[in-house]
């Protein structure tokens, strides 16, 4: 935990540097504009430039173990949080990148067919059941209540149908 | 009179059947949201906020003050059930909530839960209507200096009240603003912040995506690490004769909820505190000033009802300062907050004169909603006990496709959802190192804001930053601000002076 706390801060203050550097590319201004005040770059960099000072003294304080993460032997994650938060961050990301191909529905059913069948061993018909259930009732919600049409990628000549049913 | 008569063309508006359905669905949805282990009102509501662009924002307001609400309500029913509080404004009543349980009596605790909410409601209520007028009249004669120095005021009570690790605040606070600098700037027209140049980063980051990321995926990351799937329910009973039963046994606890309702009000409105933080001082003062202290955490029900009246009074009181000077007293104010602005609502003293009937038919609507949530409490404990029997692994995969459409919704583009995911790992990681989320979700809400008002100042003012400190009211806040941020080194340097003198 003590070194996650430290490397964090590392970042923490190197994410700072960043953004007073993308707050100062002119035609950003960080000073006094005649007429018109603060730059408006001002605000981001004097902001930033706080979000360094902090980053530092955070670092410090976990150096000299004052804080219980700085002082902490324990590790950041064991194997059981680092199967649990891969696999979940991975699996969101598969669902996101496959809407962009395969539609927001197919690549919703996949991730619960997934996430609950494959690796939360929750039984078949209740995964099968709740991953039908669940886009059918978004698609109800949203895009026949609220009109708000989700993207549909190369399933979209799928949805013409319905759309003609429950949508227009 | 005036003020019964705004009252009653609240009522008006909050009986239309459209809002009373909407106030009813937030209830329940709020009760099972809240009874959800990993999921409070802040997450809740931040999910569940894109559906409300599409109704009326009357409609919208009450809806999710009606989740807010039930949520507050349905916490302690998995803190009494499982143990497990549902959020952490219910951690309270796990203390003697649970103990209750084990012993056979959850009905018992979960009744009193349900009773003391009620209390607490009723009595936060009618403090807020009184309240909220006089000063919502006194806050029309800020400008925008004081409007800044509240801004300020607000980030310095998270420094100084928050209990949090002060850099780690600090830094927070800081990187809210910042975030919310991203984008178009507003006087200039010049893009800021725009990484890698990608077109998103032009409309800004919405303080929407942010708070789904963090509350809503970060906190079941953090859920599935904590609970790792092991929650076992207790067993209950729950008859009519056992009801009356058990509201006969709250005799004892009428003072407790009355104490607890007041303290919990009055701690709700301050910006940093909230929920959390008045339920715990709630169980603790009852606790100290008991004759028989030695009782709690033994399966007391007056630390229950405690806990449980000063919860759902703070969630009523945080929404004073939200309403009158659009200060969130809490993160679930601070994202309805941000709702209102994008309903095209000013939060702030103009809304009491401007939009009357927002104001007051969400007055009224909490009278009513106190009401509903408490009969559908008690009426639905079975359902809900049930509910909490559903496995986490099927829980948390429904939550993520919520957060991943509920973040697509508003701008019908990828973007966000990307943002989302990626908000919700750092919030996630974050959170495991002890950075404090609220004053982030606060910071990206009033940074706008709080940037306009300075700039404001400035040009008005000519760069003179003094104005700040010597005009009368916005000096008084300033002052208390540097106080509120210099009170915890204060602290620690007397702290410090008191056991040297001791060691001498």
């Amino acid at each position: 935990m003590r070194r996650a706390e430290l490397t964090f801060a590392v970042i923490l203050g190197a994410f700072s540097i960043y953004l007073m550097y993308m707050a100062q590319i002119p035609p950003l201004q960080i000073g006094w504009v005649p007429k018109k005040g603060p730059g408006s770059g001002a605000a981001p960099f004097w902001l930033s430039l706080g979000m360094l000072i902090c980053a530092v003294w955070i670092f410090w304080r976990g150096w000299r173990g004052i804080t219980p993460q700085g002082r902490s032997t324990e590790p950041f994650m064991d194997t059981y949080t680092f199967k649990v938060v891969s696999v979940t961050v991975g699996s969101i990301f598969a669902m996101l990148l496959a809407t962009h191909f395969v539609g927001a529905y197919v690549a919703m059913l996949a991730f619960l067919m997934f996430y609950m069948g494959v690796f939360g061993k929750v039984p078949w018909p209740t995964t099968i059941w709740v991953s039908f259930a669940i886009p059918t009732g978004i698609f109800f919600l949203f895009e026949s209540g609220m009109k708000i049409l989700l993207p549909k990628g190369i399933t979209e000549p799928l949805f013409i149908p319905l759309y003609k049913m429950f949508v227009y | 009179m005036e003020l019964l008569s705004h009252l009653m063309d609240g009522f008006a508006i909050a009986f239309q059947p459209f809002n009373l359905g909407m106030m009813a669905l937030g209830c329940l949805l709020g009760l099972f949201i809240g009874a959800m282990p990993g999921l409070g009102s802040v997450n809740g509501v931040a999910i569940l906020l894109p559906i409300t662009f599409f109704v009326p924002p009357t409609a919208a307001i009450i809806f999710l003050a009606a989740i807010y609400y039930g949520s507050m309500y349905g916490g302690a029913i998995s803190s009494i059930m499982l143990g497990i509080p549902g959020a952490s404004t219910a951690v309270a009543t796990t203390f003697d909530g649970r103990p209750m349980a084990l012993q056979g009596k959850a009905d018992y605790a979960l009744v009193a839960a349900a009773v003391a909410s009620f209390v607490g409601g009723t009595i936060s209520i009618i403090l807020f209507t009184l309240f909220a007028p006089p000063l919502a009249d006194f806050a029309l004669r800020f400008g925008p200096q004081e409007t800044f120095a509240l801004m300020v005021l607000a980030f310095a009570t998270f420094v100084g009240l928050g209990g949090d690790d002060i850099p780690k605040t600090i830094f927070m606070i800081l990187l809210g603003l910042v975030l919310s600098t991203v984008g178009l700037d507003v006087i200039s027209g010049r893009p800021r912040l725009v990484f890698f140049d990608l077109q998103g980063f032009y409309k800004g980051i919405s303080f929407i995506v942010l708070a789904i990321g963090i509350y809503g995926i970060g906190e079941m990351l953090w859920t599935l690490e904590t609970s790792r799937g092991k929650v076992e329910i207790a067993n209950h009973r729950f008859t009519y004769k056992r009801l009356m039963s058990a509201l006969g046994d709250l005799k004892r606890a009428w003072g407790t909820m009355t104490f607890s309702s007041l303290l919990g009000y009055f701690v709700g409105v301050l910006p940093a505190a909230g929920a959390t933080p008045a339920a715990l001082m709630a169980y603790g003062l009852t606790k100290s000033f008991a004759r028989d202290p030695e009782k709690f955490g033994k399966g007391d029900i007056r630390g229950v009802a405690a806990p449980e009246a000063a919860n759902n009074a703070a969630s009523t009181g945080s929404m004073l300062p939200m309403m009158t000077l659009g200060i969130p007293g809490s993160p679930t104010t601070a994202i309805l907050l941000g709702g209102m602005v994008i309903w095209g609502l000013t939060p702030g003293p103009l809304l009491f004169i401007e939009q009357a009937d927002f104001v007051w038919g969400l007055t009224a609507s909490l009278y009513a909603a106190n009401f509903v949530t408490v009969i559908l409490n008690i009426a639905l404990i079975p359902v809900f006990v049930w509910v909490l029997r559903m496995p986490f692994m099927i829980l948390a995969p429904l939550i993520f496709v919520l957060c991943f459409v509920g973040g697509y919704a508003p701008d019908t583009r990828m973007f966000d959802p990307w943002l989302i995911l990626l908000f919700g790992f750092v919030g996630y990681v974050m959170r495991k190192l002890d950075y404090p989320l609220a004053p982030l979700v606060l910071a990206i809400v009033l940074g706008p804001l709080a940037e306009n008002s300075f700039r404001q100042t400035m040009i008005a003012d000519l760069g003179d930053w003094t104005v700040f400190f010597t005009r009368p009211l916005s000096g008084i806040i300033m002052g208390l601000a540097i106080l509120l941020f210099i009170a915890p080194f204060l602290k620690r340097f007397l702290s410090r002076g008191k056991t040297s003198t001791l060691e001498t």
